[in-house]
């Protein structure tokens, strides 16, 4: 009987509902942030940002693998602290913001690697294109914040090659690939 | 010549301002259609903007000399050959040239300063922002700057052929008075 009573438990485990956690990624009050930086000329390292976007993701502790992530990005929001630069940005030489106000990035799939690590792939639209994208992402933290909700943080990197996404202006061989910093602070709800 | 305007002519001063504003918008206009499509490798794809902005502070500032001389010291009486509703096209156009230049360039200087940077005067001077950090203000201030700026060479394009109208067509001597004559 005493060792039934663990196989009786795997067994109720296995069979309860997957319950994965619903958060509410805090762009709101900006502990969230999609950081990109580009060389320039090859020379030094420019960073910019899009200061408006909202998304969510579900993760469960017990079964990583089934975590979703899906962010919208109000694509004219880009800040890169330079208003003549961020016009150019905006226009059809870049983002083309007029005709494509939003990008978005949805999940299909997470590879748990164990220590808090893994990879999400999913979909990004950006430009009007939409391609597949890796982000190495690392589990930072999570737990009760001090007033009363319960938050979960992760901190993902990937590149992108702009060609990809249709835009093609040159800004010089060492310019080609715009490295995302993404650090994602989620409320659960 | 005289420096300033009588009744029947132009003074020097006036004539000065007229031309040399006529000048620079020429340039401007032709720079600013110029320096917006430059690549990123052009030799001139910060010094042209730099120049512009340079350049349209001080037309502003001879804008600003040309209308306190004007109120100051009108100018002359239209030819009486000129009949009431030639006064009102001309007069009109005249105004509406004033107030689109004055809108360009103020929405001109809305551009770079959205994030509160100032604009440099050929690094002798510069206008710091005051306007700032409106929604896509940079974007809406550089749709308004070329959209007026076209409008105004359409303005332009009636000026002249107002004055080409007067010189070949009724042979007077309107386009001679902004010569000295």
């Amino acid at each position: 009987m005493k060792k039934l009573i663990p196989l009786l438990l795997l067994i109720l485990g296995a069979a309860a509902p997957v319950h994965a956690d619903d958060y509410v990624i805090d762009s709101k009050n900006a502990h969230a942030f999609i950081q990109f930086r580009i060389s320039h000329l090859g020379f030094s390292w420019l960073y910019g940002r899009f200061n408006d976007f909202d998304g969510t993701f579900s993760y469960d502790e017990k079964n990583p693998a089934a975590a979703k992530v899906a962010v919208n990005i109000r694509t004219a929001s880009i800040d890169s602290n330079n208003a003549e630069r961020d016009k150019h940005l905006r226009s059809d030489d870049f983002l083309d913001t007029g005709k494509f106000p939003n990008a978005k990035f949805v999940s299909t799939a997470y590879e748990d690697k164990g220590a808090g690590k893994g990879t999400l792939k999913g979909k990004l639209t950006l430009h009007g294109v939409t391609q597949p994208v890796s982000i190495d992402v690392e589990h930072v933290g999570t737990g009760p914040d001090p007033w009363g909700g319960v938050r979960r943080g992760f901190f993902g990197t990937t590149k992108l090659v702009l060609k990809d996404f249709g835009i093609n202006y040159d800004l010089g061989p060492a310019a080609r690939t715009v490295y995302l910093d993404l650090s994602v602070e989620g409320i659960k709800q | 010549m005289q420096l300033r305007n009588d009744t029947e002519r132009y003074g020097l001063i006036a004539i000065l301002l007229h031309w040399l504003v006529a000048l620079a918008v020429f340039g401007m206009f032709g720079l600013g259609l110029w320096m917006t499509g430059l690549t990123y490798y052009d030799p001139w794809y910060h010094r042209a903007p730099a120049l512009h902005k340079s350049i349209g502070v001080l037309l502003f500032l001879v804008m600003v000399a040309r209308l306190l001389w004007r109120l100051r010291n009108p100018p002359p009486a239209p030819l009486p050959s000129h009949g009431l509703m030639e006064r009102a096209v001309a007069h009109a156009v005249h105004l509406w040239l004033y107030i689109m230049l004055f809108a360009i360039m103020l929405a001109g200087y809305l551009i770079p300063t959205a994030d509160g940077r100032a604009v440099e005067v050929f690094g002798l001077f510069s206008v710091p922002a005051t306007l700032t950090s409106l929604p896509q203000q940079e974007d809406l201030a550089g749709t308004v700057h070329l959209y007026l700026a076209m409008f105004l060479m359409t303005l332009v394009a009636l000026h002249i052929a107002g004055a080409l109208k007067h010189h070949f067509i009724d042979r007077d001597r309107t386009l001679k008075r902004m010569l000295g004559r």
